[in-house]
């Protein structure tokens, strides 16, 4: 266990090479800069402002002080566009917001996902497994930046319920909207997969062992069924966990919250090479410990793999 | 939508499709005759082919561009932009004063043309490369294998926000950095088809004959797998369409004047506010029914093509 | 008195295809102790008699008849009095060791619970029952087994345990529902011995179900045979054996593999099993039966002194 970890730990420094070569080089092959403007500066200054950011160098020695800088001083550099803020900065300032209602989506998505579908399989056939099934195909279909006008419309515009965006230090009331608009339909989409896996473990002849046992219902289901049952909506986490990421973005523009999605689109916006390339490896190591966490939790359940591993 | 994704690409699945060799014309015809068994899916068929007419020919139907101002209700959009008959705005009018109707076509135009073009470009980029992979295996198996368990792990959004903001926001721009960004879609579950594949004797009967092997990727195993690849393209063109939406929303998609619905719905929600709720409704409708009819279309075909979930 | 006594126990399910009569008419009884063999081909309804006393027939069954145990009516318990029976005083082996232990859990806890459950044991005091049994179905190393996943047992070895979580409360009735079908000959041949010698020791009765002859023969007091849900023939194992008075247990001997000269001749019997949609009117083995004469094809024959079958035994080939 403790080597599987440690090798894909290992393996998330090629993951992250292969993504700041590439951004890298992408951003800096593309046409214009963070210093072009309207009205060109003049070639002095411009040479001054390049020089500033050492970015009159060659590419690969800009990469690799890059690169070495992050790993000795886990340094993501200046912001190009953000004048006197680094890039960590902005990080420590938005990150802890994204996370924040990031996680209670991520509650949100398991916390009813799972009890809805275990119930529509419990009632399986029954109108409640029908309602529930419904709905959650029809809210798969509705994607978050659908969702969100429509929550803002209803509970901001029409009930005055919730503030329509802003983040005021976290309060509550500010996280509620941000987290559901991410998380609907991913939580349905938990709900789908958790019913069709609680069906299918309940025909398993295990069960059937259970219950020879005598058995309550009840001890069947939390003691017998419920892990199986939960482990293809572990795997569905994985995906679904980048596809929030990448939601949250959305969000963070939407709603306001201050989150480092808003400093994203605002880097590709004013081509700020350094903010966007310290975030999109923040996004991708968050990707990463997710699915780390998530294959580990995996193997903790589930003996076999535990074992090969 | 990733559950069936997952399913596709588990090793019991691609077992029992091997199992059944489906060059046969039958396998075709019993899949169509299956899928037309699947009603909501045929209606479905319907209302997409509705929504493809409409941003064909539904310009002959406006009376204003997509990009015109009408100058006679900017400024009183909430009172008189508002969807009427009398004044040709069949849609009402955007913020802008712009004809919503005519920017509805036009981002329909927009979205279809996205979902349709890079959705199925991009799982044949995969496809392709997935055959390789699994036919050739080696060295080059384990690169693109490789290549792909990075890819799959960075979230796709850098991709598009950072491609879109360098090289610009054409429909063109969005279409190729679309399908850079989807071009693992389908990849393993051919190349697991192809390793299967490759060890048949009708494969080797082909190699005595002295065909290359290129000859033999396109002339006898692409047939084997196209269902696959029309699966896949079922499940990738609503996620492309999806994607582009969501990176238009976000305002670097593709430019103004020209629209998609993810353009339109951002539009919607931003004005929301100042009670012009038709901003958003039309645009967001037409998502809706442009997803739900993907979705079962997409349905129908797994029930169709899938063998396992066959009676 | 009987410690289990079957009466006219009928099974039904509702399918899409309309009523599946898979037990029609089935009556038997077993005193303590007793060990009867339950034989019949693939579908002829062995399981789901088992499940039926059980209480754990699915959800589409319709069960009519009575099953008494210890005098109460087992189909008209409630639930939680049937759960408690359920173990400690009726258990259940199944057919599949592979897939009938939990992947998920220890088999301490598997074996434990039982103990926890109907006689309130600690968990020590579970761990320590679970051990004995370990030891008395033979698991090598049975202690620090303990802890094991059942996929790190071999199938002979995973039947012991599903037989071992059977005795751990010493029930007065095992019904064990083809222990060995899954299991390698020589695998077999150990799971039997382990079940006879625990039934002596134990005083056990044993309901075996089976569709393999050869199993019986050394094990079982009494045999029935049973044919579309039906029984044929029922009567002491060595009189089945000796004097088979039923066609289609006549076919079912010749159908257990013989050794000769080294050979083994096996002889299925010709044709398939009836469907069962029907309530039948006629012999449901007739369309099969060598001995057939045209009235086995309009009646039903009544069972009658051991066997259901319209023609005396003296005129069977
Ligand atoms: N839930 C159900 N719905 C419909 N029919 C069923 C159901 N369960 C069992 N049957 C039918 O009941 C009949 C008897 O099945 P049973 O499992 O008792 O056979 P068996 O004698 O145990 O056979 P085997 O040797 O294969 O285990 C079969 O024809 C089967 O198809
Ligand atoms: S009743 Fe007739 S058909 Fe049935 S077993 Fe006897 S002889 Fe054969
Ligand atoms: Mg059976």
């Amino acid at each position: 266990m403790f080597n599987y970890t440690l090798r894909r730990l290992l393996t998330v420094i090629p993951t992250l090479l292969v993504l700041i070569v590439f951004s890298f080089y992408l951003m800096r092959l593309a046409p214009g800069g963070p210093f072009t403007s309207e009205k060109p500066l003049p070639p002095a200054v411009m040479q001054n402002v390049l020089e500033r950011y050492g970015m009159d160098q060659p590419l690969y020695v800009q990469l690799w002080t890059y690169i070495k800088n992050i790993v000795f001083h886990f340094d993501f550099g200046p912001s190009f566009a953000q004048k006197d803020r680094t890039v960590n900065d902005v990080i420590a300032q938005g990150f802890p917001v994204t996370l924040t209602y990031g996680f209670w989506s991520a509650v949100f998505v398991l916390v009813l996902g799972i009890p809805l579908g275990i119930v529509a399989a419990l009632r399986h056939n029954s109108i409640w497994d029908y309602t529930m099934t419904g709905l959650a195909i029809f809210s798969q279909i509705f994607p978050n930046f659908v969702l969100a006008p429509i929550l803002v419309l209803l509970f901001t515009l029409s009930w005055g319920l919730l503030p329509g965006g802003g983040w005021n230090g976290g309060q509550w009331e500010y996280i509620v909207m941000p987290a559901i608009a991410l998380g609907t339909s991913y939580m349905a989409g938990v709900a789908r997969l958790t019913r069709g896996s609680m069906l299918e473990v309940l025909n398993a002849p295990f069960i059937l062992t259970a219950r020879a046992k005598g058995l309550p219902e009840r001890v069947i289901i939390w003691r017998h069924a419920l892990k199986p049952a939960l482990l293809p909506t572990l795997t569905y986490m994985g995906p679904v966990f980048v596809y929030m990421i990448t939601g949250s973005v959305f969000i963070d523009v939407f709603f306001s919250t201050g989150g480092i999605g808003q400093d994203f689109i605002d880097g590709a916006y004013s081509r700020d090479y350094s903010m966007l390339l310290g975030l999109a490896i923040l996004y991708s190591l968050l990707t990463f410990a997710l699915n780390l966490m998530l294959d580990l939790l995996y193997a903790w359940i589930d003996p076999k793999v535990r074992s090969s591993l | 939508m990733t559950d069936a994704r997952k399913r596709l690409n588990s090793r019991d699945f691609a077992d029992t499709v091997a199992e059944e060799m489906i060059v046969s014309r039958s396998f075709w015809a019993d899949a169509r005759r299956r899928f037309l068994g699947h009603r909501l899916a045929v209606f479905s068929v319907f209302m997409l082919l509705a929504l493809v007419l409409f941003a064909l020919f539904g310009h002959a139907f406006a009376r204003w561009s997509f990009e015109e101002i009408d100058w006679n209700v900017l400024g009183r959009i909430k009172t008189e932009g508002a969807p009427s008959l009398d004044n040709g705005h069949w849609f009402g009018v955007d913020e802008l004063g712009r004809d919503l109707y005519a920017r509805v076509v036009q981002g329909t135009r927009t979205s279809l043309m996205v979902g349709f073009v890079a959705g199925p470009l991009a799982v044949l980029l995969g496809a392709t490369l997935g055959a390789l992979a699994g036919y050739f295996g080696g060295r080059l198996d384990q690169i693109i294998t490789g290549f792909y368990t990075i890819w799959i792990s960075i979230p796709y959004i850098i991709f598009f926000v950072v491609w879109q903001a360098f090289f610009g926001r054409s429909l063109t721009q969005m279409i190729i950095v679309i399908i850079i960004v989807n071009w693992t879609a389908g990849l393993l579950i051919v190349r697991g088809q192809v390793m299967m594949l490759k060890h048949r004797e009708f494969v080797d009967a082909a190699r005595m004959l002295g065909m290359s092997d290129l000859a033999i990727i396109f002339k006898h195993l692409a047939p084997n797998i196209l269902w696959v690849i029309v699966i896949y393209t079922s499940i990738v063109i609503p996620e492309v369409i999806m994607a582009e939406s969501l990176v238009s929303f976000l305002g670097v998609g593709i430019q103004e004047p020209n629209t998609s619905w993810g353009a339109l719905i951002s539009e919607g929600a931003r004005t929301m506010t100042f009670g012009t709720l038709w901003q958003l409704a039309f645009p967001a409708a037409f998502f809706v029914i442009a997803q739900v009819s993907l979705y079962y279309i997409g349905d129908g075909l797994r029930d169709a093509l899938d063998p396992k979930d066959r009676r | 008195m009987s410690l289990l006594s079957v009466e006219n126990l009928q099974i039904r399910f509702r399918t899409g295809d309309g009523l599946v009569h898979a037990v029609n008419d089935v009556s038997f009884d077993i005193a303590e102790g007793q060990k009867l063999a339950l034989v019949g081909e693939s579908g002829s309804g062995k399981s789901q008699i088992a499940l039926a006393i059980m209480g754990l027939l699915a959800k589409n069954a319709e069960v009519a008849g009575k099953v008494r145990f210890d005098g109460r009516d087992l189909l008209s318990l409630p639930a939680s009095q049937l759960n408690a029976l359920r173990a400690a005083q009726i258990a259940l082996i199944f057919q599949d060791p592979m897939s009938s232990l939990n992947p998920y859990m220890t088999i301490e806890r598997q074996l434990g619970e039982v103990v926890e459950l109907h006689e309130g044991a600690s968990r020590a005091e579970a761990r320590k029952r679970a051990l004995e049994v370990m030891e008395a179905v033979r698991i090598p190393d049975a202690r620090n087994r303990l802890r094991a996943y059942p996929h790190e047992f071999s199938g002979g070895m995973r039947q012991r345990i599903v037989i071992a979580m059977a005795l751990i409360c010493r029930p007065r009735l095992i019904l064990a529902d083809e222990p060995t079908t899954a299991l390698d000959v020589t695998v077999q041949a150990q799971i039997m011995a382990l079940l006879d010698e625990i039934q002596r020791d134990l005083g056990t009765a044993v309901l075996l179900i089976t569709h393999d002859l050869g199993v019986v023969a050394g094990f079982c007091d009494d045999t029935m045979v049973l044919y579309g849900g039906r029984v044929m023939e029922a009567a002491p194992t060595p009189a089945i054996f000796d004097a088979p008075g039923h066609p289609y247990t006549r076919g079912l001997l010749r159908a257990v593999p013989r050794i000769t000269d080294g050979d083994v001749t096996l002889s299925a019997i010709p044709g398939s099993p009836p469907n069962q949609t029907a309530a039948p009117r006629a012999c449901p083995f007739a369309p099969r039966c060598v001995d057939a004469i045209p009235a086995c094809h309009e009646m039903l024959p009544d069972f009658r002194e051991g066997r259901a079958c319209i023609r005396p035994v003296e005129e069977l080939t």
